[in-house]
């Protein structure tokens, strides 16, 4: 099998190198020490068999991270995180899963009966041991994969891991990774520089209309990718693409740090649409043991007329800091922000998007609607700057908080920075309660209150959800209504 | 059949007692009038019977097909055939309306055992029954009442009875907020339902919506209990009276 000669190939060359790097970690070991460090950091570079630029790239990084401080703007509270005291690398599959579906907790395996996941793929998403081979052979998902992929390869389209993509084009990622986000841009995309894990890579040739959605499910097959993502997507001319990323399903993690990158380029007259649901573990009723997410998403519209749309469905993890962001470079060009950000139980939510405009007759336009419910927090938070240069641009943004329950809040901070006159910038906000009679109405009609509530959202957010490609809304609606289960009494 | 025995019932943060030990027997099949001075606890006893919170129950009972529905949840009422026409029905922004009645049906029509109905025996089942109520393809794909006008949420409250076939239809002021036509085509959407497994009880002020349904008995609310009761003719005697015989509203 190619990747155990790979991994036996590897772990030869490293071998001989050990003293050069000074290891102190046994590179047979399935995890790298505890903490960071330049060791840990040449460790996970040497795992992934990595040339040497990058390794100089991810040290470089880490030496800017140590002299950077954690923001601390969001309206987010959490304890201080120990960076010492979190494992920066972990080969897939580590930790021994459950035996069987009856070591899952029940009521994970609950959920997913509500999501409507069949039982062989919630054994999977549970972790069973020994499941995800079972599901290969009954659905034949390995061939699945393998006929997607020439499919796209016809097109000339690339879509695979980033660690394949350095080995396989590294021209390439060498020149757009870190051209959107810049190692330095903030702690935890500066932290994410010097320690990714894995993520995807997808490159678009000129004037290629991929014929199908890319999604990350179609890399099941390939490793986990762990707490520090890392994504690039390059659209070049007159090409499109939709993304997407992440699942319904609810997702463990033993790992409770999470910051991933994501960069994406779209060269004159591209699209790219990227469209995401979120539903990590957000923590039991107290907020213990849920997921800190703080991602760092941004689109470059390099070329004139290109777009970027950002599409997310945000209802998981304990804590998310989150702001997809669009930079309107080339004239003409769009970017677009949709979001539903769901929060319940403790939950903390601080999330929105900037839009930079520095072409001329650049537009942008932001829908964002926040649920809270339970004791949750939900903050959106936004920033439209036009630039001097950048007459005709145009503005548009929405931002619409819905309440539910009396011990939650919702939050809108706008920044609006306009340096041209006659640029065009509007910014309208509500905020409303499921009222009581708009309850009853619904559960008068026959539906339970947890239906009702699931309804009323549903159509609070129809807006963005409208935005999903079909398949993906239909289960962004179900998701919505089971994260919102125990708001009403 | 609806039985109501000696039902008592407050408004639950005050204390103030609005039914006062009312009895009301409604059998399938007959359509009863209850009518009475503003505040006499016409709306609550809907509410109460329909579940809505807000109310207590300190006594009594009301026996739908001799089950008391009042230790039922809202919505299992509704399953059961209990249906409120709303004095004030609520907008739902965003939920089209077609999506609100298919939800409502198969809500029911799960809490009942049943199978959800097929979407095209549901597209049918509506389109026959929105036309017979002047209901338009662009009403029924609006959001829930929104921007819809008094008569129209009207109409809409009795597509929603026609659609979920109750036992037990209570109207309250229905016939409030309607033109002339539109009394019309909701009085005979309402004939239209009238079927011997079905009871009626219509809320209203005034005979003209009375002499489109024509009600079996005529009720007088009043004070939290029913005060007097008869045939047809009880309504126009009213009309010309009023209801200074009966006691109206008591001073709080
Ligand atoms: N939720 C509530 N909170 C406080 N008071 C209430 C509430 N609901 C009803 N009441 C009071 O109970 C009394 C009966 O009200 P109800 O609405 O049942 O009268 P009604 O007979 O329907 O009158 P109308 O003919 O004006 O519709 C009134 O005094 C009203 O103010
Ligand atoms: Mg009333």
């Amino acid at each position: 099998m190619a990747a155990v000669k790979e991994t036996v190939d590897q772990v030869r060359a490293i071998d001989v190198d050990q003293y050069k790097y000074g290891f102190e970690t046994d590179i047979e070991s399935e995890r790298a020490r505890k903490g960071l460090g330049e060791d840990v950091i040449r460790f996970i570079s040497a795992k992934k068999n990595e040339p040497e630029w990058m390794l100089e790239w991810r040290l470089d990084a880490y030496k800017r991270w140590l002299t950077m401080e954690e923001p601390t703007w969001a309206r987010v509270h959490y304890p201080q995180i120990d960076f010492q005291d979190i494992y920066y690398y972990a080969a897939p599959k580590s930790t021994p899963g459950p035996k069987s579906l009856d070591e899952v907790d029940p009521e994970l395996l609950k959920t997913y009966e509500k999501l409507g996941i069949p039982l062989r793929e919630q054994a999977v998403l549970a972790g069973v041991e020994g499941a995800k081979v079972a599901v290969d052979a009954v659905f034949d998902s390995v061939s699945v994969v393998t006929t997607f992929r020439e499919e796209l390869s016809k097109h000339g389209i690339i879509f695979c891991s980033i660690s394949e993509a350095m080995r396989e084009h590294p021209d390439l990622v060498k020149k757009y990774l870190g051209s959107v986000v810049p190692v330095t841009d903030n702690y935890y995309a500066t932290l994410n520089s010097a320690v990714f894990s894995d993520g995807s890579f997808v490159y678009i040739p000129e004037g290629v209309r991929c014929p199908m959605e890319l999604s990350t499910y179609f890399r099941i097959n390939e490793k986990k990718t762990g707490q520090f993502e890392r994504t690039l997507i390059i659209a070049e001319k007159g090409s499109y693409v939709s993304y997407l990323e992440g699942c319904t399903a609810p997702q463990r993690d033993e790992n409770q740090l999470h910051a991933a990158v994501v960069e994406l380029v779209a060269m004159e007259d591209a699209e790219i649409k990227y469209s995401t649901v979120q539903n990590w573990y957000p923590g039991d009723k107290d907020g213990k043991g849920g997921i800190y997410n703080f991602v760092t998403k941004r689109g470059d519209c390099r070329g004139d007329r290109s777009k970027i749309s950002w599409t997310q469905v945000e209802t998981g993890s304990a804590i998310t800091w989150k702001y997809p962001s669009c930079i309107l470079r080339g004239d003409d060009s769009k970017g677009e922000f949709y979001s539903i950000a769901v929060s319940n139980g403790r939950q903390q939510v601080d999330s929105g998007t900037k839009m930079i405009h520095l072409g001329k007759r650049t537009s942008s336009r932001i829908i964002s609607k926040g649920i809270s419910a339970g004791h949750s927090q939900n903050t959106y938070r936004g920033q439209v700057k036009v630039n001097r240069k950048a007459d005709g641009a145009r503005s548009f943004t929405n931002c619409d908080s819905l309440l539910i329950g009396h011990d939650c809040g919702a939050h809108t901070v706008p920044y609006l920075e306009s340096g041209n006159p006659r640029a065009k910038v509007e910014h309208e906000a509500t905020t409303s309660k499921i009222s009581d009679d708009q309850l009853f109405y619904c559960i008068s009609r026959g539906l339970d209150p947890e239906e009702a509530v699931a309804l009323i959202v549903n159509g609070f957010v129809r807006d963005v959800l409208q935005q999903l490609p079909m398949e993906f809304a239909v289960e962004a609606q179900k998701l919505i209504g089971v994260s919102l289960e125990g708001s009403v009494g | 059949m609806l039985e109501i025995k000696n039902l008592h019932a407050e408004i639950e943060n005050e204390g103030r007692e609005i039914l006062r030990g009312l009895d009301l027997v409604v059998k399938s099949g007959e359509v009863h009038a209850i009518m009475g001075p503003n505040g006499a606890g016409k709306s609550t006893l809907s509410h109460v019977l329909a579940g809505k919170p807000g109310y207590r129950v300190t006594d009594g009972a009301a026996m739908l097909d001799g089950v008391d529905i009042l230790d039922m949840d809202p919505s299992l009422r509704a399953a059961n055939g209990v249906f409120l026409a709303f004095q004030y029905p609520v907008e739902i922004p965003g939920v089209a309306n077609m999506t609100f009645l298919k939800a409502a049906l198969n809500a029911q029509r799960k809490a009942r055992g049943q199978d959800e109905i097929s979407t095209p025996d549901f597209m049918r089942l509506v389109r026959t029954e929105a036309g017979k109520l002047k209901i338009t393809q662009d009403m029924l794909k609006r959001p829930v009442n929104v921007g819809f006008s008094g008569g129209e949420k009207k109409r809409n409250e009795i597509l929603q009875m026609a659609i979920l076939q109750p036992k037990l239809c209570i109207l309250d002021e229905t016939d409030s907020g309607l033109d002339i036509d539109a009394l019309k085509v909701v009085s005979d959407g309402v004939n239209a339902l009238r079927a011997p497994n079905r009871s009626f009880i219509v809320i209203t002020h005034y005979q003209r919506l009375l002499d489109h349904i024509r009600p079996d008995v005529v009720h007088v609310l009043s004070k939290g209990r029913i005060v007097k009761t008869g045939g047809p003719e009880l309504a126009l005697e009213l009309e010309a009276k009023g209801y200074a015989d009966y006691a109206s509203e008591e001073a709080a």
